[in-house]
């Protein structure tokens, strides 16, 4: 079963078997606008749950992505480079951002479900 | 190839009352290429006589397509600079609103003062002793900066705002190095609300950046300052009055919350304009400060002219302070160009290569003699109350947050009064530039959804102040009106149409090329 996860700063994990898929959320990249530049990290980078992983910019603000939880980056999507614009054409589909193998699996217990997702973006309109 | 943005329709609702014309020039709005469209190698604004013969040594390296530069004649490359600028807008034509870079009028006079020979004529490279008139107003001006701070010393020779951030804080890093404790400070505190050079600053040599989150009324909160200081942080930077217009009134606690800690307190002075002459730096218990001549003294910038971005330090920072240093000895004013030696013993080294920008130094001087202790203060009043006038002129059709408070040299507006019109703060930008007017900064500070940051300055009369905030309601009420056309294509009559911001980023342009293909099917 797959499942997304969301963190409060609006970044996306989907746990793909031992590798976990990470992005910028739908509401993220409505709030960026046209997404511009992507700055991906080096595959082999060990991030760890909360720290800089990568910098969207988009044509109003740059923003840091932060890693919703730890591991090693082990694949990122260097589509991006050339066509940033799929961040905002399908943010969690082709416009993925890295992929983490996890060194803490249970700290996605910690990561908000869809429904609390839901009920947080609520909060914010 | 650049004249895609000029648009050739006019929407109905908008038309204009003439036709189209043949040439693309409307009266005296006159249509210009690029200096490589118009120019052509055979034409010069010069009559140089043609080389003797002589054998080149070129050999394989000799050029054989042709150079391709665009030649003018005089009168057309006059032309060329002098259509150009009539598209431009700048502080002498219009009100320039951009909050985020005070655009005041610079005085005629300052410009009188920085023309005279003796200012104007030197050359870094002279000797000092034939220059005894230029330090003696680089130290007239220091005893200024030191006297509206209370700081203990100054280094004048950053180039700008961000550059001068660099210089306090690698003094901070010179002290903490000095002290033994270099190493392990590794972090410097940064308020979401600062401005984005100061974090940026901070990494730059080599400092982690902690964010500290805003409270709800905009300012920092001392007790977030406390549990995010520990023993690995070196420095807080603090913008004061922040990004959001608003005085950081737990100022002190938060200075000395950082001291405890053994850590340093920067204070970005890029705001400096809102309170100056009614707030020491020093009693906030700063280390270190920058002054933007060019904003809060009104030197000219923007693409008008150089930066200065000096830099107030505390007691514990000033024996870091860059060389070239002003040192006053028993033989008069020295500039002591060596660190390590007498006068600038720990010197963190040097900023850039000679003294700093002396043309920006005569013309803060003439600008602070001129207005005096009284005329100071006034500016920084008369800048406060012209923000908050606009402010309280719109409040009632645009929406304003952190509004319980008084603003300081700025007005902030969200965009929640644009909901229900389809519109976003962009399209208002672009529709303040058909009504003659620079847009104001917008989308920052990030911390306010669509915001849109006005900032008036004292050189505004209440005239035309009341004349800009009545485009703003009139362009407000349209928008409630449901007038979405008016926004949506605008700018209607810039020389340029609304450009397109994500191609332009996604794709630059960033070089002319050559038209291959118009040329070859020309011939």
């Amino acid at each position: 079963m797959t499942s997304v996860r969301y963190t409060k700063d609006h970044e996306y994990v989907r746990v793909e078997g031992d590798v976990a898929v990470v992005g910028i959320s739908d509401y993220a990249q409505q709030q960026l606008g046209d997404v511009v530049f992507v700055e991906l990290p080096e595959i082999g980078k060990v991030v760890t749950k909360g720290g800089e992983a990568a910098v969207v910019e988009s044509v109003k603000a740059a923003s840091e992505v932060y890693a919703p939880l730890s591991g090693e980056v082990v694949e990122v999507n260097s589509e991006l480079e050339g066509a940033p614009g799929l961040v905002n054409e399908a943010p969690e589909g082709k416009g993925w951002f890295m992929k983490l193998k996890l060194s803490n699996p249970a700290e996605l217990d910690e990561l908000l479900n869809e429904h609390a997702y839901k009920d947080f973006l609520d909060t914010l309109a | 190839m650049n004249r895609e943005g000029r648009g050739a329709t006019t929407p109905h609702s908008i038309a204009l009352s003439g036709p189209e014309t043949f040439t693309g020039n409307r009266a005296l709005d006159l249509e210009e290429g690029l200096i490589f469209e118009i120019g052509r190698i055979e034409v010069t604004g010069v009559d140089i006589a043609e080389p003797a013969p002589f054998r080149d040594r070129l050999g394989t390296q000799a050029r054989t397509a042709p150079l391709d530069l665009p030649g003018l004649s005089e009168p057309e490359a006059m032309r060329h600079y002098v259509r150009l600028s009539r598209m431009n807008y700048g502080i002498d034509s219009g009100l320039f609103p951009l909050g985020s870079c005070t655009m005041k009028h610079n005085p005629r006079l300052n410009e009188k003062m920085a023309r005279l020979p003796g200012f104007a004529d030197i050359h870094p490279l002279q000797p000092q002793s034939t220059v005894k008139g230029a330090l003696g107003l680089m130290a007239e001006l220091s005893r200024y900066l030191l006297e509206l701070t209370g700081m203990q010393a100054v280094a004048l020779t950053p180039k700008a705002g961000a550059h001068g951030e660099l210089c306090g804080m690698m003094a901070i890093k010179a002290a903490h190095a000095a002290r033994g404790d270099g190493d392990a400070r590794h972090v410097v505190l940064v308020p979401e609300s600062a401005h984005g050079t100061n974090p940026a600053t901070a990494a730059l040599i080599g400092y982690q950046v902690r964010a500290i989150p805003a409270r709800a009324d905009g300012t920092v909160d001392p007790e977030a300052v406390k549990a995010a200081l520990g023993p690995e942080v070196a420095a807080l930077m603090l913008t004061n009055p922040n990004t959001c217009g608003l005085f950081e009134r737990d100022v002190v606690a938060i200075a000395e919350a950082v001291h405890a800690a053994g850590a340093y307190f920067y204070s970005d002075g890029a705001n400096f304009n809102a309170i100056l002459g009614k707030v020491r730096i020093a009693d906030l218990g700063v280390d270190a400060m920058h002054i933007n001549l060019h904003k809060t003294f009104s030197t000219p910038h923007g693409g008008g002219g150089p930066g200065a971005g000096p830099v107030v330090l505390s007691d514990a920072l000033a024996p870091f302070a860059p060389v070239p240093a002003l040192v006053a000895t028993a033989d008069g004013l020295v500039l002591v160009e060596d660190e390590g030696a007498d006068g600038a013993e720990q010197a963190l080294g040097r900023m850039s290569a000679f003294h700093g920008q002396m043309g920006m130094f005569v013309r803060a001087l003439a600008w602070m003699l001129s207005h005096g202790a009284d005329g100071m203060r006034q500016a920084s009043e008369d800048a406060v109350l012209s923000a908050n006038y606009i402010r309280a002129c719109l409040m009632d059709l645009m929406s304003a947050p952190f509004a319980e408070r008084p603003a300081m040299h700025e007005a902030l507006f969200d965009d929640t009064w644009l909901a229900g019109t389809g519109l976003t703060t962009l399209d208002v930008a672009k529709a303040l530039i058909d009504e003659g007017y620079h847009p104001m900064t917008v989308y920052f500070p990030l911390v306010v959804h669509g915001a849109m940051l006005i900032e008036p300055t004292e050189s505004e009369s209440k005239a035309s102040l009341d004349l800009f905030i009545a485009a703003l309601r009139d362009l407000a009420m349209a928008a409630k009106a449901g007038d979405k056309e008016r926004f949506l294509g605008a700018p209607y009559y810039a020389p340029r149409r609304r450009l397109d911001e994500t191609r332009a980023a996604r794709a630059p342009v960033l070089r002319w090329v050559k038209p291959a293909q118009v040329a070859d099917a020309a011939e």
